[in-house]
């Protein structure tokens, strides 16, 4: 590989994506631009689901489940839809989950090569507005069958405070006060979370809140993976706050879980209900 | 039809070294040397936002000595360089070899081929996966392409042999720490005339502290107590 140089005409910026395109000069190989796909995905592919955020009084709570399925099938159980972006900001994606992956790639280098060859991160608004872009370019693929729609969640430093990012299948981008949820079974995850949401939760208890959220979720949705104590598998949380993005790890997810379950059990004997 | 004057190879050569390396000591010096935690840069610089130390890639670093313009055009190439390749394959090809060949490819053709050639001097450095820091490596790239792969420290820019010779002398054998590293580059680079504070220096450091992304910057303060101390 070469040393790539561009003249003052055609030099992409801190723009990965451009470079990307330029350095592949010819072919339109971009990834997120599939355009000779047949006019519908002929088989059966592999789609991640369910993603929830939900602002605490100190950041922004990121959750997914992990289950995959590709038509009736269960294809992953332990797949991954929450993802570090940079230090401050993490994305939950959706859908088909091939260019799902593709595209958090391609975003996480997006923002490291801009800090790198500006010298200066994007602000937070900026790099929504470049996931917009992304799934923008993504729309003719979408349009055959091959859906991504993200969440973008962030610590904006400036503003001193959590912000989430929601978009539709065109790259429309809408910034979401409190939460926001995306994935097949978004709707029943969005309104434990709505029933749930108080102002200025703390961190344990928004957590608590996206557990249960995605709980309920995989109760109603069969594209959703419930957490699973057999194979240790729950679903992936992290929080950002001003010292960045972490990930909880399996054993305080464990904890919680079994809590939120037990919650669930003495609820349903005291109630004497069935469902 | 007129003929153009004929020039020895050698003199255009010498003419276009002499012209680079002109330019090359106009400028501040910088000096990398390895410690027992990474390694560390170490430049004169008396802006606060025009860099001559950066971030390339995980566990690269970048630093330039010269014309600002043309030695931050290659930085930038290399951070393309590194991060089409990270893209292509994986994280753990990017590596400091490659993206001094690609430099000094660079360089070179420049050289030989361009009326002006480039009037820098860069160092691209790596640190291994190791922990004991045997796999660390220091590439020093001269205006013309030339390659050359330090052991334990290096000084780019002009007036390298005094600085050079007062950084032997001042530095500590190794396993050294920063803290000594730095107050023997800061002495080396300011001469016995001069003392130079953290106002004026940029430093850098790739830290082996386990972190993805081992490039950090020693802000003033860090610098100040390091020279107080």
């Amino acid at each position: 590989m070469s040393l790539p140089r561009f003249g003052t005409h055609n030099d992409p910026g801190p723009d990965f994506a451009a470079l990307l395109r330029l350095s592949r000069a010819g072919s339109d190989t971009n990834p997120l631009a599939a355009t000779d796909h047949p006019q519908v995905a002929p088989v059966e592919i592999p789609h991640g689901t369910t993603c929830v955020a939900v602002r605490y009084d100190s950041g922004v709570v990121l959750a997914g489940d992990r289950r995959a399925t590709a038509g009736h099938l269960i294809s992953n159980h332990r797949i991954e839809k929450v993802f570090p972006a940079d230090r401050h900001s993490g994305v939950a994606i959706a859908g088909a989950a091939g260019p799902s992956a593709e595209m958090v790639r391609l975003f996480q280098l997006q923002l490291e090569h801009y800090e790198k060859v500006e010298g200066t991160p994007i602000s937070l608004e900026g790099k929504a507005n470049q996931l917009g872009q992304m799934v923008r370019a993504n729309l003719p693929a979408a349009m055959q069958g091959l859906v991504v729609v993200p969440i973008f969640a962030g610590y904006d430093l400036g503003a001193s405070k959590g912000r989430i990012f929601e978009y539709d299948v065109t790259g429309g981008r809408y910034e979401e006060r409190d939460h926001a949820a995306t994935g097949s079974g978004s709707l029943h995850a969005d309104t434990v979370v709505k029933l749930g949401f108080r102002p200025s939760m703390t961190r344990a208890s928004a957590t608590d809140l996206v557990l249960d959220a995605l709980f309920v979720a995989s109760d109603a949705d069969s594209a959703t993976g419930g957490p699973d104590p057999v194979r240790d598998v729950f679903p992936v949380v992290a929080v950002i706050d001003a010292d960045g993005y972490q990930r909880l790890d399996d054993a305080e997810l464990r904890r919680r879980t079994e809590r939120l379950l037990r919650r669930h059990r003495s609820r349903r004997e005291t109630q004497g209900g069935t469902s | 039809m007129t003929m153009p004057f004929y020039a020895p190879p050698e003199q255009v050569m010498k003419d276009k070294a002499d012209y680079a390396r002109k330019g090359i000591a106009r400028g501040r010096s910088l000096v990398a040397f390895r410690y027992g935690g990474g390694i560390a840069i170490v430049a004169e610089n008396t802006s606060s936002t025009l860099r001559k130390v950066s971030e390339i890639y995980d566990r690269i670093a970048f630093a330039g000595v010269g014309r600002y313009n043309e030695f931050d055009q290659l930085r930038i190439a290399g951070v393309r360089h590194a991060d089409l390749k990270g893209f292509a394959f994986s994280r753990e090809d990017v590596d400091a070899r490659s993206l001094a060949n690609a430099y000094a490819q660079s360089l070179g053709q420049v050289f030989t081929h361009e009326v002006k050639p480039m009037e820098v001097e860069i160092l691209v450095a790596e640190i291994g996966l190791d922990d004991d820091g045997r796999a660390d490596q220091l590439f020093h790239i001269l205006y013309d392409g030339t390659v050359v792969d330090e052991d334990d420290w290096v000084v780019l820019g002009g007036e390298t042999e005094e600085i050079s010779e007062r950084f032997e002398d001042a530095l500590p054998a190794a396993p050294r720490s920063l803290a000594d590293g730095v107050r023997a580059a800061v002495a080396a680079l300011a001469g016995p005339d001069r003392t130079l504070g953290a106002e004026s220096l940029e430093a850098a450091v790739l830290d082996r502290n386990g972190d993805r992304r081992a490039f950090r910057r020693l802000t003033d303060e860090e610098l100040a107590s390091i020279l107080e101390a």
